[in-house]
């Protein structure tokens, strides 16, 4: 039996509650990025069921991959020899070039460029809001995953790790709204930006004066200036340069070098420390001197 | 909650939020039906003192960390929709199915719409119509989900 008459609050009062709660929730979260650190046990706490949601696709996966024909088998065999053969031949040439480089950078002064730490992760999940571009990953704090951390496939730049769970973790990939990458124009190493559009298809470049020596087809590399990402992976391919002179600014958009609608594998990179030849010596820490400088004026 | 088998209803949103960010090929994404907010509104118009809008802003808040966007986004527009659906639950109820499946398709729309107001508000995301091709495929479930929804609870005899 339902009591007629209760005390409780009316429901426009708990609306009322519900929405100043998430008004709240909203401002603390988007502006003073409160939550970073719980954002990663949350993302624990629902992997379970992002786990969950993964099996069909996996289970297709599996089916296609154990239901194939014996010629198909062949085929991807012998196509896989020759590419092996043919990689094996430019690994005897890096081999010869990366001692070169480092004899060079040695006369140069400049840091020797270091093996990174690599690990491979597959997709979990890719995110169905359309309103920011995210996958989850199957790798989390348990292989140390950290956040901010770039993230490649076989082609170029994906994104970089958004918030850490323990056993998945979030990719926020270069082209969503809200993130940007340094990059410079291989050819001649004029320095943009590449700002995430929205579409999974495009990147757009701001700020590029009219003189800049930008052509269509041009490949962006990242520049390691953000100190995010390593130096000279691809990012993107120019597509269309509008130098038009009534505008203050031309207009360069780029596509993603990977293909980022259809990834499947990806790459984990643990740069090292110092890796961008633009940045200062390891040694030469101004900080504190500046603020003694500073101290001592007042 | 838990009460008559009424960890059924916790069940079937589990399922619902399942579906929401199951993998799906990038052609049919933009048609992917609001599944919580269709098993959410059934449940409250059904059952309106056990799910009420306070499960509604929960499971927008675990949406909203399923889909990473900012917390509170889908919360508030899952509570505001329910709200509307709770408060009439008596006239909707006496509707017929596909006069059901036109409301909840409105609702479906003021839902999608209200995420979005919200996103554009947070990170000025430009409109796409594809945002409100979810409204249809939510039309064309409604029915079904209705008739699978009420052969649940009658067959387990939630109340």
């Amino acid at each position: 039996m339902e009591p007629i008459f209760n005390n409780e609050a009316t429901p426009q009062h708990r609306l009322v509650l519900l929405l100043l709660f998430s008004a709240l929730l909203i401002f603390f979260d988007h502006k003073l990025g409160s939550f970073d650190t719980s954002r990663g046990y949350l993302q624990s706490l629902v992997s379970p069921l992002q786990y969950m949601a993964n099996t069909p696709k996996q289970f297709m996966t599996w089916a296609s991959e154990n239901l194939t024909t014996r010629r198909h088998l062949v085929l991807e065999n012998q196509q896989y020899k020759i590419n092996e053969l043919k990689f094996s031949q430019q690994l005897q040439e890096l081999t010869i070039v990366k001692q070169e480089n480092n004899r060079l950078r040695t006369l140069l002064a400049s840091p020797l460029r270091s093996n990174i730490k690599k690990m491979v992760t597959e997709i979990i999940s890719v995110n169905n809001d359309p309103y920011s571009h995210q996958i989850v990953i199957n790798r989390g704090a348990n292989d140390g995953v950290y956040e901010g951390q770039p993230v490649v496939d076989e082609q170029g730049i994906v994104g970089q790790i958004l918030h850490v769970g323990t056993t998945s973790s979030r990719v926020l990939l270069i082209t969503d709204l809200s993130h940007a990458i340094p990059v410079r124009i291989e050819r001649n190493g004029i320095r943009l930006v590449a700002t995430g559009s929205g579409r999974l298809d495009r990147l757009i470049h701001n700020f590029v004066p009219h003189s800049t020596d930008v052509l269509t087809g041009d490949l962006l590399v990242t520049s390691g200036l953000g100190g995010k990402f390593p130096e000279d992976y691809p990012v993107s391919r120019v597509i269309s340069v509008n130098q038009d002179e009534s505008r203050p600014f031309a207009r360069v958009m780029s596509e993603p070098v990977a293909q980022i609608d259809r990834i499947r594998y990806l790459l984990l990179l643990w740069p090292s420390k110092k890796h961008s030849v633009f940045s200062s010596k390891p040694n030469a820490n101004k900080k504190p001197i500046k603020k003694k400088i500073i101290k001592d004026s007042h | 909650m838990f009460a008559h088998n009424g960890i059924l209803i916790i069940f079937t949103l589990l399922l619902a939020l399942m579906l929401s960010i199951m993998p799906m090929p990038i052609t049919v994404d933009a048609f992917r039906p609001d599944w919580v907010l269709i098993v959410t509104i059934y449940w409250s118009m059904a059952l309106p003192n056990k799910v009420n809008i306070f499960t509604a802003w929960i499971l927008g808040f675990i949406l909203d960390v399923l889909l990473g966007s900012v917390l509170g986004v889908h919360a508030a527009s899952m509570a505001v929709v329910v709200y509307i659906s709770a408060a009439n639950y008596q006239k909707i109820r006496n509707f017929s199915l596909w006069q059901q499946a036109l409301i909840v398709a409105v609702l479906g729309a003021l839902y999608n719409l209200l995420t979005f107001w919200m996103e554009h508000f947070i990170t000025n995301v430009p409109f796409l119509i594809s945002y409100l091709y979810p409204v249809l495929t939510t039309l064309l479930v409604w029915p079904w989900a209705f008739l699978i929804l009420r052969k649940i609870r009658r067959h387990f005899t939630i109340h």
